[in-house]
Order: C-alpha cells, then sequence, then structure tokens
C-alpha cells in the first residue's frame, strides 16, 4: 500500500532524529538540514543511506542514485560553478535534477555556499514522494 | 605496533563480514590511569569505551577497505551511535562483530557487535552495538586532494592481515 504523505513526513522525521542527533520538535518542514539541524558533508551520506533502509521493501528497493538527492557533482565541476557562483548551466541542470528542491530566488545570487541552505526537510518529503 | 587496537582478525566473509579480537592485559599502561587509586578508592582498570570504539572501527575499517582491494583510503567519518552496556576488564578477551550495511562511491556505513568473554564466568557477554559510517577520503565532498600513497592502510595492517591468515588468501593491501 502507497505511504500517505504524512507516513512518508514521519518515516523523514524518524531518519533525521537518527542521522543528525537533533530533537523530533526542531524537525519542522521548513528546516534547513545545514543551518538549522548542523548536518555536515558526512551527514548527507548517513541520511541517504538511512532513506533507503526505511523506505526499501522487499518488492521495490529504494535505491538512491549518487547525487540524485544532493547534488555534489555541482561542487566541483568547473562549467556548472564559476567563481563561487552556479552558473547559467548549472541553474538548469539543478532544476533538471533536483526538482525537490525549492529554489525560490537562489538565481537572483546563485553562490554555491548557499546551495545547501535549500535543503530543507520538506525538500527530502518531496523527493522521497516523488520517487516512492 | 602503535595503536593497534584489534590483535586478530578470526572470520572475514568478503563484502559482508569481519570479526576481530582484542585480548585485554594489565601491562596496557593506559589501564593503570583508567582508573588509578584515588584516596582511599583502589584501583579500577577499565577499558576505555573510547578505544573499544577505535577497535570497531578498525575492524570495520578493514572490511569496508577490503572491498575495493585497499585502495581507497577509507576514515572513520562519523559515530552514528555507540551504546554500552558492559565494562571490559584486564584478562579478558573483546570481539568485534562488524557488518557492513551499505556502501557507494563516496563511503559505507557499518553495524558493529561488541562482546566480551569472561574466564571467571565462561561465558560472551554483550558488551556493545557501534554503528559507524567510512569516507572514501578522495571522494569528498569538498574535492580536497590528498596524497596519492595510502596512508591509512599502512604496514600495521599488512602484519595484522598476515598474522590472521588472510593475506595468503589474498587479501590486503598490495
Amino acid at each position: 500500500m502507497a505511504k500517505s504523505r504524512a507516513d512518508i513526513e514521519a518515516d523523514v522525521k524518524d531518519v533525521l532524529v537518527d542521522a543528525l542527533g537533533v530533537d523530533e520538535d526542531d524537525v519542522v518542514p521548513t528546516a534547513t538540514l545545514k543551518g538549522d539541524l548542523g548536518a555536515e558533508s558526512i551527514d548527507y551520506l548517513d541520511i541517504v543511506f538511512r532513506l533507503e533502509k526505511k523506505f526499501s521493501t522487499p518488492e521495490k528497493p529504494f535505491k538512491i542514485a549518487q547525487g540524485e538527492l544532493f547534488p555534489e557533482n555541482l561542487m566541483t565541476d568547473p562549467s556548472l560553478v564559476e567563481n563561487g557562483k552556479v552558473t547559467a548551466k548549472g541553474l538548469a541542470l539543478l532544476k533538471e535534477k533536483v526538482p525537490h528542491v525549492s529554489l525560490g530566488d537562489f538565481a537572483n545570487d546563485p553562490q554555491v555556499t548557499k546551495l545547501s541552505g535549500l535543503f530543507t526537510v520538506k525538500s527530502l518529503c518531496d523527493f522521497v514522494e516523488r520517487k516512492i | 605496533m602503535r595503536w593497534m587496537w584489534i590483535d586478530r582478525v578470526i572470520a572475514f566473509e568478503p563484502r559482508k563480514r569481519l570479526v576481530a579480537v582484542k585480548n585485554v592485559s594489565l601491562a596496557e599502561e593506559h589501564l593503570h590511569q583508567h582508573f588509578g587509586p584515588e584516596g582511599d578508592l583502589p584501583a579500577c582498570p577499565v577499558m576505555p569505551s573510547s578505544l573499544i570504539l577505535e577497535g570497531m572501527a578498525q575492524t570495520a575499517g578493514i572490511l569496508v577497505g577490503s572491498v575495493h582491494d585497499f585502495r581507497e583510503k577509507v576514515v572513520l567519518a562519523k559515530v552514528a551511535s555507540a551504546v554500552f552496556e558492559r565494562d571490559v576488564n584486564p584478562g579478558e578477551t573483546i570481539r568485534y562483530d562488524a557488518t557492513l550495511e551499505r556502501m557507494d562511491e563516496m563511503g559505507a556505513s557499518t553495524v558493529g557487535i561488541v562482546e566480551r568473554y569472561s574466564f571467571v564466568d565462561n561465558a560472551w557477554a554483550p558488551v556493545g552495538r557501534i554503528e559507524l559510517m567510512f569516507s572514501h577520503l578522495d571522494q569528498n565532498r569538498a574535492g580536497t586532494e590528498f596524497p596519492e600513497e595510502n596512508f591509512v592502510f599502512g604496514e600495521n595492517f599488512r602484519t595484522l592481515l598476515e598474522g590472521a591468515g588472510l593475506r595468503k588468501a589474498g587479501v590486503g593491501p598490495r
């Protein structure tokens, strides 16, 4: 049976509480993984592994490809990041590859250091809901 | 040998599981300070849980490193969880049983069970459970470059794998 949005939100909350050691009450939809919940680089891999485990079923494995949830390759590819800013090509790729992230007004000042601030609890739930 | 917190690898299932043991001895200096006598209180030598954790990291680290024939620089990146329920004292043996949970290009996660054998009780008893995350250093998100030489799996590890008979089976750094 398909999971409801509420089920997905509850499961994502479990994953983040376990992966980041945060208080359940802090895991609200608008909370950013890095700024609000204190995620560091290895935590992103931990979150990916835990999401896979949480949402896999014997009938349907939930496998997240590298860069599918968090676009790591954007950090180092020179055609996608120039002088610390995401290029037009990079922005187009972001829209295509990470539709679960709401870019908002990021395009006006696309500093790559601000990219991680776009990943919220809601964007993780959106990602799982699209993929499941 | 410096900073080796496992004595021998006793079981190995490629890409799946690795088991190692350590004999805890009163000859180890750190036990004299952890905890030494204080005032009227006698000494109470207990294996520090931080070093039990290091032993599990070495056990699980060999398991993770073996998947790519020790070409990757495997480093402990995160202690996802570590729960201890029983002390380990001199004269006891620690068994580290590490299982590979998940692995990709960036790194791996492992789950480890720690037990201790007491010659007083003649039985194994649970000590703790440790979940770890390892990172492949050359695949780091920041794109930082490290020396080409694999400084993680050095001479100590070769000796350890030799002693466990694993080198003869073709396991270990080339």
